[in-house]
């Protein structure tokens, strides 16, 4: 979805043929969403199907230009207006693989989060040292990179987080031995608990 | 981010520090034998939960505590070689402390706060005060150098800190939570001044608990009950992660 609302969005700006679009959204967001340049043919192609965009003239090297319609200016208009939609939450192989290690037995899951956290950390240091290097005058850029690196940074948080609380579970059990085992409840909510 | 071929001696080296609190059944173990190297133009952060031994490890390789077993080197000295006296002399020449509440003398102007290491090793007013100018020119704030710590915001006072830590030729900073009392901008413009003054030859070891301020240092090393359980190593770069074709 991203893709032909930011293509519509920079066609905003003049028309542009397919390579040109590519550029302008890599040099936006630092390359950090690699497009291929068939993607945006293919999107170009069903935004004109939907009348957002019409082609115009061609260049000497055949180079096809594309213009923004009205229809296509109301659409980015309400794209920048209403909030990004929060759908359900993407498949996270980390939370995942926590809710299994907690419960599969045999699974040193401290370790399990301290090896993660010194990855994330690693990617966070990467991160940073991309903003070190440069991405001050780049406006677009640092945005996207201060993205990357408050998201990684909240993932580290989770982890401290997980942690105290395994802690906590464990003092728990440690003074209070535990009960038998309850069966489940058979009426559990059914929707996924994150 | 050092870039010298040559092997460097270490600014600070602890060898397998362990510090005992208590005796007996109350024996608090807070560091269980700790060893780190940090090297000239090298940032170390220390991450860890609270009560993971940061702080003592900060304190014992400032020389403020002494190990219960294990030697520090700062400087290649090893400090239980020296007298009271001459660690006094070794911590006022070779390192600089930086705290989270800045630690300032209210009654000090800047450049006086600056200075007051240097006076106190026997510096002349006159070199003392010029070595300030110079420590508060490389923390960009030399206009500053007359104003008292209350008619500055908690980033300015920050960056005298720095200045005051690495005045004259000390290359030690060590820096407890230095952005725990700055909002999120001033604290990275911090960090980023420790991360220069760093790539110009000092060593660091920076304590946080705030991952985003960890990932300025080169590596980071975390603590739990007294000892590392784990570091980033020192990375090559940034290419790895994105293609960063700017």
């Amino acid at each position: 979805m991203s893709v032909r609302q930011s293509l519509l969005a920079l066609l905003e700006e003049g028309p542009s043929y397919g390579y040109q679009l590519r550029a302008a959204f890599e040099e936006r967001t630092g390359s950090t969403w690699p497009l291929n340049v068939g993607q945006v043919y293919t999107t170009l192609a069903r935004l004109e199907r939907d009348g957002l965009v019409e082609p115009d003239s061609a260049d000497a090297e055949g180079h096809v230009f594309y213009r923004i319609t009205d229809t296509g200016r109301a659409e980015v208009a309400s794209w920048f207006a209403s909030p990004v939609e929060r759908t359900a939450p993407p498949r996270d192989e980390l939370a995942i693989k926590l809710a299994l290690a907690v419960t599969v037995p045999g699974v040193d899951v401290r370790a399990v989060i301290q090896r993660q956290r010194t990855a994330t950390l690693r990617a966070l240091q990467d991160y940073t040292r991309l903003k070190v290097r440069g991405a001050d005058g780049d406006l677009a850029w640092s945005l996207v990179l201060d993205s990357l690196v408050f998201s990684t940074e909240a993932e580290v948080r989770w982890l401290d987080a997980c942690e105290a609380r395994l802690a906590r579970a464990a003092a728990e059990a440690r003074e209070a031995p535990p009960a038998p085992p309850q069966p489940r409840p058979q009426t559990a909510p059914k929707e996924a608990r994150r | 981010m050092s870039t010298s071929i040559e092997p460097q001696r270490p600014v600070l080296e602890l060898r397998d520090v362990r510090r005992m609190h208590g005796t007996g059944e109350n024996v608090v173990h807070a560091l269980r034998g700790v060893s780190l190297t940090v090297l000239p133009g090298e940032l170390v952060a220390v991450m860890g939960p609270s009560g993971s031994g940061k702080s003592t490890l900060l304190t014992i390789a400032g020389g403020l505590d002494t190990p219960s077993s294990g030697e520090v080197l700062v400087e290649g000295t090893a400090l239980s070689t020296l007298s009271r006296k001459g660690l006094a002399a070794l911590r006022r020449r070779s390192l600089g402390y930086v705290f989270q509440d800045f630690n300032l003398i209210p009654a000090l102007t800047a450049a006086e706060n600056v200075a007051l290491p240097r006076e106190l090793d026997g510096a002349r007013a006159r070199v003392a005060r010029a070595d300030a100018l110079a420590a508060l020119e490389e923390v960009e704030i030399a206009e500053l150098a007359d104003r008292f710590p209350d008619d500055m915001s908690g980033g300015q006072q920050q960056r005298v800190a720095i200045a005051r830590a690495l005045v004259g030729d000390r290359r030690l900073i060590l820096a407890d939570e230095p952005t725990g009392a700055l909002d999120s901008e001033t604290g990275e413009a911090v960090l980023r001044l420790l991360r220069s003054r760093v790539d110009a030859g000092a060593a660091g070891v920076l304590v946080t608990h705030e991952a985003r301020h960890a990932a300025w240092a080169d590596r980071v090393v975390f603590l739990r009950d007294g000892v590392v359980v784990d570091e980033t190593g020192s990375s090559p770069g940034a290419d790895v992660l994105l293609e960063a074709g700017r």
